[in-house]
């Protein structure tokens, strides 16, 4: 089966004051019909290669890769045409923020009806006003019709990813890129979250990129795991594997986490060891040398 | 208990919009936080959490009932003044920071609007409690990270010393290192300070980390309230608890031992 997305040694620096900053450093995956996990830590890059691939960094940002393909086709030299159509339609990225990429002045009902409209779903009328409704309680609104007529900051937290959410189910992309989707969502809303997720991937085909820090959720929702560390992906694992992971990163961030079972008086933190810069790394349990 | 309440809400209610369009946010909420104690509120997304904290540093203004921060009765129209013990971090990290100020400015603001000096010393002391390096102070919200961002809303928490911290969701945004040490932060903060917390997460291992009681929200309401040894024993009293007790200890890795 073809790969949808080739990603061949990625690479995206930050032009600063003092010079460049790297951001990615050599990234390289492929991507089917599947659910594939980006863990690591705050500011190794993970939303970096999202954007990068929906080529939405700002222009001080330098991306390079040996490849960087959708379906085929060359990312890097689409033109600022082919990318919007793209864009939206095909690929789609959950912000890790909802209340930045909402319109903060127009009715939330109102966008979802908006993305119906462009992707040609919408019908008029009521009958449009209906299908904006079923959407919203698809994501498990309680109440679809006062959240219709509300703007984003008279959602809660979870309620404004939930929109979020909406709007990307519309377009229904091959490639759905979440950054962080359900971070303010409690676990029962979560799960009914997923479980959209995992259909969309199951049955019509998606393909998912899953950007979060719940290590959890990714063990137990994903396919396979990139755990990535300053730009550098350094262990790569089949989800289900994921608390047997090998590098001392990735056992040092699972050793952080809280457990609800077995109380702790000071959690674990991480030692950061200089030669997980550009050492060892580790796929599928074994140790490559880069 | 002899601890003295630090917070008391009593038959808090929180109304928005009108017509079709209101929403009982808060409905009838009460409880008592000790002082030092932490004190923590799950539940339902949208069932009210944040609006509770709202009312209680002043950032909603409109309710109804009784609250009690620190023996003094909450005004509705408090002066600024009031707030000076009580200090927030936000859910949203984007957000509750000013995009066109540097991080040095962001940090230093609080210090100005109450007249208080050392601002230079303060400002570093605050980074480097949450893990930031001072060189950070020159940069604007756009060029951190999501969870730099976060570190730098809890340190602007910090800044002013405060008793009480309203803590909504503060490590959603971040890794699970850098939470272990926030969460490290906030226990050594509070002994080192008998600082008084309420806490908000959807985490019921980071509540129960961090917290000896726990509310339950749902739909506006208090739905129950129990320690955090009923909580890791997952006895509960209503359906909806013992529900969100389930989904967070079916996960994997929080029991390598079940997992194959
Ligand atoms: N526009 C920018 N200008 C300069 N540096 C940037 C910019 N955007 C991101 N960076 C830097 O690039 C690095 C990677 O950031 P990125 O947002 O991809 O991290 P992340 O893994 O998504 O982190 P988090 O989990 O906190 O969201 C960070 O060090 C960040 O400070
Ligand atoms: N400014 C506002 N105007 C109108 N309604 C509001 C406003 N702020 C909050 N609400 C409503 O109040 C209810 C409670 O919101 P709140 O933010 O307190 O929930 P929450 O428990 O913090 O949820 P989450 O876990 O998703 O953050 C929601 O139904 C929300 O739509
Ligand atoms: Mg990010
Ligand atoms: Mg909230």
């Amino acid at each position: 089966m073809a790969a949808l997305l080739n990603v061949d040694n990625l690479q995206v620096a930050f032009r600063g004051p003092r010079g460049e900053v790297p951001a990615v450093r050599g990234v390289s995956f492929s991507l089917g019909r599947e659910k594939l996990g980006i863990v690591g830590e705050s500011g190794s890059g993970k939303s970096t290669i999202g954007r990068a691939i929906l080529r939405l960094l700002p222009d001080s940002a330098r991306v390079t890769a040996d490849r960087l393909t959708f379906e085929g086709q060359d990312l890097l030299g689409l033109s600022p045409r082919a990318l919007r159509n793209l864009r939206g339609r095909h690929i789609t990225m959950v912000m890790q923020d909802p209340r930045y990429s909402l319109n903060p002045v127009l009715p939330v009902g109102d966008q979802i009806a908006e993305t119906l409209r462009v992707h040609g779903a919408g019908g008029r009328g009521r009958e449009l006003y209906r299908k904006v409704l079923d959407i919203l309680e698809a994501v498990q609104i309680r109440d679809p019709e006062r959240v219709y007529r509300a703007y984003p900051h008279e959602l809660s937290g979870g309620m404004g990813q939930r929109a979020m959410i909406a709007m990307m189910l519309i377009a229904d992309p091959r490639l759905l890129i979440a950054d962080e989707p359900t971070s303010a969502l409690d676990v029962t809303v979560r799960r009914q979250i997923l479980s959209i997720l995992d259909d969309l991937v199951s049955r019509r085909g998606m393909g998912l990129i899953l950007i979060s820090h719940d290590l959890n959720l990714v063990a137990g929702f994903c396919d396979r795991v990139l755990i990535l560390y300053a730009g550098r992906v350094v262990e790569e694992i089949e989800a289900r594997n994921l608390h047997a992971c090998r590098h001392p990163y990735s056992r040092g961030l699972l050793a952080s986490l809280p457990r609800l079972e077995q109380p702790v008086g000071e959690l674990a933190t991480l030692q950061r060891d200089p030669a997980w810069l550009d050492g060892p790394v580790y796929r599928f349990g074994e140790e490559v040398s880069r | 208990m002899t601890a003295s309440p630090m917070i008391v809400v009593d038959d808090l209610a929180v109304h928005f919009g009108e017509g079709r369009d209101s929403v009982r946010a808060v409905d009838g909420v009460s409880f008592q936080v000790h002082e030092g104690e932490s004190y923590g509120l799950v539940g339902e997304s949208g069932s009210g959490k944040s609006t509770v904290l709202r009312v209680l540093c002043g950032l909603q203004q409109q309710w109804q009932g009784r609250v009690t921060l620190a023996g003094a009765p909450l005004p509705k129209r408090p002066r600024r003044d009031f707030f000076l013990r009580v200090q927030m971090v936000f859910q949203d990290p984007y957000g509750s920071l000013h995009p066109r100020f540097t991080i040095d400015a962001t940090l230093s603001e609080p210090l100005a609007i109450h007249g208080i000096g050392e601002r230079r010393e303060r400002v570093h002391r605050a980074l480097e409690a949450v893990g930031l390096d001072p060189a950070f102070r020159f940069r604007f919200p756009h060029q951190l990270s999501g969870g730099q961002r976060q570190r730098v809303a809890i340190a602007r928490a910090l800044i002013l010393e405060p008793r009480v911290l309203l803590l909504d969701e503060p490590t959603s945004a971040l890794d699970v290192s850098v939470q272990a040490e926030i969460l490290n932060l906030l226990a050594r903060l509070r002994r080192e300070h008998g600082l008084t917390y309420l806490l908000v997460s959807h985490d019921l291992a980071v509540v129960a980390h961090l917290c000896s009681r726990i509310a339950v929200m749902q739909g506006g309401q208090l739905v129950e309230q129990l320690s955090v040894e009923d909580l890791r024993r997952g006895s509960a009293a209503t359906d909806y608890t013992r529900d969100l007790i389930a989904a967070s200890s079916g996960e994997i890795i929080a029991q390598p031992a079940q997992s194959t």
